[in-house]
């Protein structure tokens, strides 16, 4: 890291090609491993959407998508992890400038939301089971709880770890580990967003369309 | 380590300082953002609903509703650009995407295929049955 500091020093200011830039910062690198991370999740992610589509009309007589969805229900989801991701650019825009009241306020509300979205689902989840419609039920309902589940259990690390980024941020203040540590945490809220996405379009919408 | 507040590659000094100075503009990145897919969101719920619409064009509608959406996320939110910093970035990105698109259409074609077969010789399944 020194020597990225020290590279950092001689060519400020000026524009440099990025061969002859020498080793790219800590940084920079964090973030490229983290994003590595990032797509492999969405790789496996895939694997399970793949799963979904395939079993998706698999009832085995049981209850079907259209009769369990909840329009509404995906809706209020939906826009509390979409606030929530916005909530999450907002708190790295403070974090960036280094103001405390900004990159908590911005991590509150990311939270809120984000639990807030994490009730709605586990409500959802318990209305599902209460109906008979449990995993067991059916492959339908085995790949939709495994596809829904595992997102949802990455929300809930997700804040988790929120809470930790406030802890040592708390703790440290602005060090550059702690900064580098949010950043990677706001690429995995984003990531989480996207596929949230895949999720209502595929699961919640295409389930009742046709 | 004198001034590590940036921690940034060579290079890019210029580019997150800009951010830096004007504040306002990464905040008027995430709004886009947001706007844009607050607005594919609707379409999409609004086009599941609808009776307006083609019936058999919704879901093609639904998928380029989506990808578009990822798309806003992946500029607005994550910053993917075309930068030079984020050549690294862009080629990961393609990568995965072909990937995911392998996992996806493949076992979508190769079990429409099998179902398609299976379902052709039910006589047969049965003779399997009953030994």
């Amino acid at each position: 890291m020194s020597i990225a500091v020290g590279m950092d020093d001689v060519y400020e200011g000026e524009s440099v090609n990025a061969s002859e830039a020498g080793p790219a910062s800590k940084r920079i690198v964090v973030g490229y491993g983290f994003w590595i991370f990032l797509l492999s999740d969405i790789v496996m992610f895939s694997a399970l959407f793949a799963s979904y589509a395939v079993l998706s009309k698999a009832t085995a007589g049981g209850p079907t998508g259209a009769q369990l969805f909840s329009q509404q229900n995906a809706a209020i989801e939906t826009a509390f992890l979409l606030l929530s991701s916005y909530t999450c650019g907002l708190m790295s825009l403070a974090a960036n400038s280094h103001r405390y009241l900004g990159t908590i306020l911005g991590a509150a509300g990311t939270l809120i939301l984000g639990a807030a979205f994490l009730s709605f689902e586990l409500h959802e989840f318990h209305s599902m089971i209460a109906m008979g419609a449990t995993p067991q039920r059916s492959a339908f309902l085995s790949a939709f709880f495994t596809l829904v589940g595992c997102h949802g259990l990455h929300v809930s690390i997700g804040l988790i770890w929120l809470v930790l980024m406030m802890v040592q941020l708390a703790m440290w203040g602005f060090r550059p580990v702690v900064e580098r540590r949010m950043l990677c945490f706001a690429l995995f809220w984003h990531a989480l967003d996207i596929i949230w996405v895949m999720i209502f379009t595929i699961v919640y919408l295409m389930g009742v369309v046709r | 380590m004198t001034e590590t507040r940036w921690d940034v590659a060579p290079g890019e000094r210029s580019g997150i300082a800009s951010t830096e100075r004007e504040g306002g503009s990464g905040f008027l990145v995430y709004t886009t953002g947001l706007l844009l897919a607050v607005i594919l969101t609707m379409t999409s719920f609004w086009a599941a609903n609808t009776s307006v619409l083609w019936a058999p064009g919704v879901v093609a509608g639904l998928v380029v509703l989506a990808i578009a959406q990822m798309g806003v996320h992946l500029v607005f939110f994550l910053h993917i650009t075309t930068g030079p910093d984020n050549t690294n970035n862009v080629l990961a990105l393609a990568f995965g995407v072909l990937i995911v698109f392998l996992v996806l259409v493949g076992s979508l074609v190769i079990m429409a295929n099998l179902n398609e077969n299976m379902m052709a010789h039910t006589e047969l399944m049965n003779l399997h049955m009953q030994r």
